[in-house]
């Protein structure tokens, strides 16, 4: 066993305005810990690598499979799901940090409302008459075209690709990959594609698709292999498109 | 003037549904959750959801569907609301498909269905292998856009603490926490709906999210809220141990050829692949030579436990045995099992084509939950369904308080029937809406806003055991609290029960109880203080658990989920209808209905669960046969 303990350097906050710090943690080693495991553990025994009590390190997560989005973090400099960063496979000491591109509400949770305020502005929705059984299902979908909407159908807002896209920070007005991603998913489906010259209008104002750098980093660490540049390249065409539309109509 | 908001409490399938049809109907919603809805434990579920559509060729028939989920539940579930579920589950994924769910579709662009277990027919919906997470999806996208239109203000990141109540005991509002800053607001309600999901974690580590704690159940129960059916927990037998969680793994592993052993040696260390053949103690071969491996699942669960804490054969002593599939070729398993195999790899890190797989049993679903209502209405065709659209519908013991999803107590008896649960979640969603917008209608009061010094009281009484709470100095780790009752509930409260074993757990539960008094937090802060929210959740699951001990201990009898060997009626082996062995096994199995087939209701008193029965509705199929999988 090459660590009998698990050693950890995390970035703390202890409120939002407050100055970032880190402090570093050692808990004895078992088989098959991840970093939400270990997390659990230092809440239950939140005394430093220094022998200081201090109080819990402060994050979140949910279903811990993966799928919920919740745990996103900085782990050894990569962003990625906490609980499916299995600590065998970290080097050591493991450093958390929180997503830097949200604000930081305590330690590594973060604020990513931005993010969901994101999908109102892309109307990222199928307009329905009502919820109401109105006895006939969507039109038929191929399996090819069911088989495309669903590679984008798995985006649990978790923010990695927020996180590593250079053109979005709290500076700036960039929409950003994930909201993209769902334009992609609904101008695809086929009654939701009803609202595709709205949603491409949206992302033709400030902030919209032209943002995008093309730095392609998005795609790279998107824990769902999301076609992310595949989105924005056809969004790209398809907003042209539009721009073009919109000019013989007015 | 504006009108007062009803308040729904957690974001999942249930809470989704109910306020968007509340939305829909003009109704503003509050609607609060731990986390921000999209996060919610629907999004776990990945088989699928049933509904009858009959695209198979295979005579699949609504009636079919009521008739399996009734025996499913073993007969303890009401029935009308049964006959409502299967008769308007097409319509639900006919609106859900218009919703956008990437569905998996046949050749021909119509929603595909699949074979799930327990019944004979593909009648089960699906998309990939996320199917729970693209229901949720779907709802929370029509949510946002009422929450754009105005209709609905989200309080994501606040903890529901309890209701307020009237003089006479109605539902007026509800008091949350909200987690960033730990201040407890008061917010008056037309009505509430909970929503909230599971409770499995009050057996410490489960299939469920780290959220589903049954706390909010817990707390409405402890305000004269009634629970129901507590004793009914679906235990998986194919949990994957885990520090955090128990993750599951789904059966497919035990279908495709997977065998299930210990080493014979009590604590033998030696890595699985150096022990030799004779040395494995293939259990569920030897002791179920025809179906082996395959025996159904709380069979199964029953055993691997008995291996592990009757005999003490558990892998390393510890709370597992093998799944091993390594003598199957690595080609056979991709092709067959490759997505459920790479997930256990990602948490894991062992590869299960040359390292056997380690599980165990994990709670992973109650069926019982907080007693619900509903109108019964005959229809033209004779049969008894709920009535559309009645204040009645899945409202709780407390006017004004409604419950849907998981945590009531609705529909799946004493066992649920697999992608069932999505079904329900969405579709008693629904009909909560429906029936809140009815009481809105019905009550006039309702509409009123309560006086704020009602509010203001029960505001300051929660605030009150928080800072009770954090300066508090007795010692106890709510977290280490939490660990134990886990323990207690899986070594006592589990797949198999004796009354001897579950009067040990309530005294048990008690003294953890006392402790719980004493919780001593290490976070003394107001910001962002998990310590507290979690501390408090400690103690309502605490509650709960006792709730469902009690109900555990009184229940004489085996019924789906719920097993006491010490009163198993066994099956004559080898004799059918028409023999006499089996005529007398019949009679006493009327007899045991006679005595047991009845919903438990707990009542919360200061000294303890109180439960009293209360007949089930069976007007629609009532039990003349028992239930025979030969």
């Amino acid at each position: 066993m090459a660590d009998a303990q698990i050693r950890f350097r995390i970035k703390r906050q202890d409120k939002p305005d407050a100055a970032p710090y880190w402090d570093d943690f050692v808990m004895p080693y078992a088989p098959g810990h991840n970093v939400v495991s270990a997390l659990m553990y230092l809440r239950e025994h939140p005394v430093n690598a220094r022998g200081r009590g201090v109080e819990p390190v402060v994050w979140e997560s949910n279903c811990m499979e993966e799928v919920c989005g919740a745990c996103a973090m900085i782990v050894n400099g990569t962003p990625r799901q906490a609980c499916a960063a299995l600590i065998d496979q970290l080097t050591q000491p493991i450093t958390l940090e929180p997503l830097s591109k949200f604000p930081v509400v305590r330690d590594l949770l973060v604020e990513r409302e931005r993010m969901f305020a994101a999908l109102k502005q892309v109307k990222a929705w199928v307009p329905l008459d009502g919820s109401q059984d109105i006895h006939e299902g969507a039109p038929r979908i191929s399996p090819v075209d069911q088989s495309l909407r669903y590679l984008f159908s798995r985006c649990m807002t978790c923010g990695c690709c927020m996180e590593v896209c250079p053109q979005f920070h709290e500076d700036s007005r960039f929409i950003g990959p994930a909201p993209l991603g769902q334009v992609a998913l609904h101008n695809q489906h086929p009654t939701s594609t009803y609202f595709r010259s709205e949603r491409l209008q949206a992302l033709m104002e400030p902030g919209g698709i032209a943002d995008c750098g093309n730095a392609q980093n998005c795609v790279k660490v998107c824990p769902k292999d999301i076609p992310l540049t595949q989105a924005i390249g056809e969004l790209g065409r398809q907003t042209t498109v539009q721009w073009l539309k919109d000019l013989f109509v007015r | 003037m504006a009108k007062l908001p009803v308040a729904v409490i957690g974001g999942g399938l249930g809470g989704l549904w109910a306020t968007l049809r509340l939305a829909e109907a003009g109704i503003p919603v509050n609607l609060f959750s731990l986390f921000p809805v999209k996060r919610s434990h629907s999004c776990c579920a990945q088989g699928g959801i049933n509904a009858v559509f009959d695209i198979k060729g295979e005579h699949d028939s609504i009636w079919q569907h009521i008739v399996d989920t009734i025996k499913g539940g073993d007969y303890l579930a009401d029935q009308p609301p049964i006959v409502s579920l299967c008769e308007e589950a097409p319509g639900l994924i006919r609106t859900f498909d218009r919703m956008g769910v990437t569905f998996s579709r046949t050749p021909e662009g119509i929603m595909d269905q699949r074979l799930f277990g327990g019944v004979k027919n593909r009648r089960t919906c699906f998309a990939g292998a996320t199917t729970g997470a693209q229901l949720l999806y779907a709802v929370d996208e029509q949510v946002r856009r009422w929450e754009v239109e105005g209709l609905v203000n989200k309080f994501e990141f606040w903890d529901f603490l309890s209701l307020v109540l009237d003089d006479a005991g109605v539902c007026r509002g509800v008091t949350a926490m909200d987690l960033k800053t730990s201040q407890v607001r008061a917010f008056p309600a037309a009505a509430t709906i909970l929503a909230t999901g599971g409770l499995a974690l009050v057996y410490g580590r489960s299939t469920m999210s780290s959220n589903s704690t049954g706390a909010p159940a817990g707390r409405v129960y402890q305000q004269g809220a009634k629970f129901a059916n507590g004793e009914f927990i679906q235990f998986h037998p194919t949990g994957i141990p885990g520090h955090d969680k128990n993750r599951l793994m789904s059966e497919a592993c035990r279908g495709e050829g997977g065998r299930v052993w210990v080493p014979r040696g009590k604590g033998d260390k030696r890595p699985p692949r150096d022990i030799p053949e004779e040395e494995r103690f293939y259990f569920l071969e030897e002791w179920y030579p025809t179906y082996g491996n395959t025996v159904p699942r709380d069979v199964g669960s029953r055993a691997i436990f008995k291996v592990v804490h009757h005999m003490g054969l558990g892998v390393s002593g510890q709370e597992m045995v093998y799944l091993d599939l390594t003598h199957k070729p690595r080609e056979f398993l991709e092709a067959r099992l490759g997505g459920i195999l790479e997930m256990y790899e990602t948490f894991t890190g062992e590869d299960p084509y040359t390292q056997p797989l380690k599980i165990f049993p994990a709670a992973h679903y109650s069926m019982g939950g907080l007693w619900v209502g509903y109108e019964a209405e005959q229809g033209a065709d004779g049969l008894m369904r709920m009535k559309h659209a009645s204040p009645k519908n899945h409202a709780t013991s407390i006017p004004g308080l409604y419950a849907c999803g998981e945590c009531d107590f609705a529909y799946h008896g004493a066992n649920r029937l697999g992608a069932n649960s999505l079904l329900s979640a969405s579709f008693s969603g629904r009909v909560a809406g429906d029936a809140v917008t009815a009481y809105l209608k019905s009550e006039k009061k309702a509409g009123e806003e309560i006086e704020s010094s009602k509010c203001e009281a029960e505001r300051a009484r929660q605030d009150e055991i928080n800072q009770r709470m954090i300066r508090a100095d007795g010692g106890e780790n709510a977290f280490t609290l939490h660990g134990e009752l886990g323990d207690l509930m899986r070594t006592d409260v589990f797949v198999e029960r004796d009354n001897a074993a579950l009067d040990r757990a309530l005294d048990g539960i008690r003294m953890l109880r006392e402790r719980s008094a004493n919780i001593c937090l290490d976070h003394k802060g107001d910001w962002s203080n998990q310590s507290l929210s979690w501390g408090r959740q400690v103690q309502d699951m605490i509650v709960l658990a006792e709730a469902i001990t009690k109900c555990a201990r009184m229940r004489d009898e085996c019924r789906g989920s719920h097993y006491k060997e010490a009163f198993e009626l066994k099956v004559p082996e080898g004799k059918f209808e028409g023999d006499p062995e089996y005529a007398e096994y019949k009679a006493q199995w009327k007899a045991n209905n006679d005595q047991w087939l009845k919903h438990a209701l707990v009542s919360f008193t200061a000294d303890g669960p109180e439960v009293e029965y209360a007949p089930v509705d069976t007007c629609v199929m009532p039990p003349e046969k028992p239930r025979d999988y030969r």
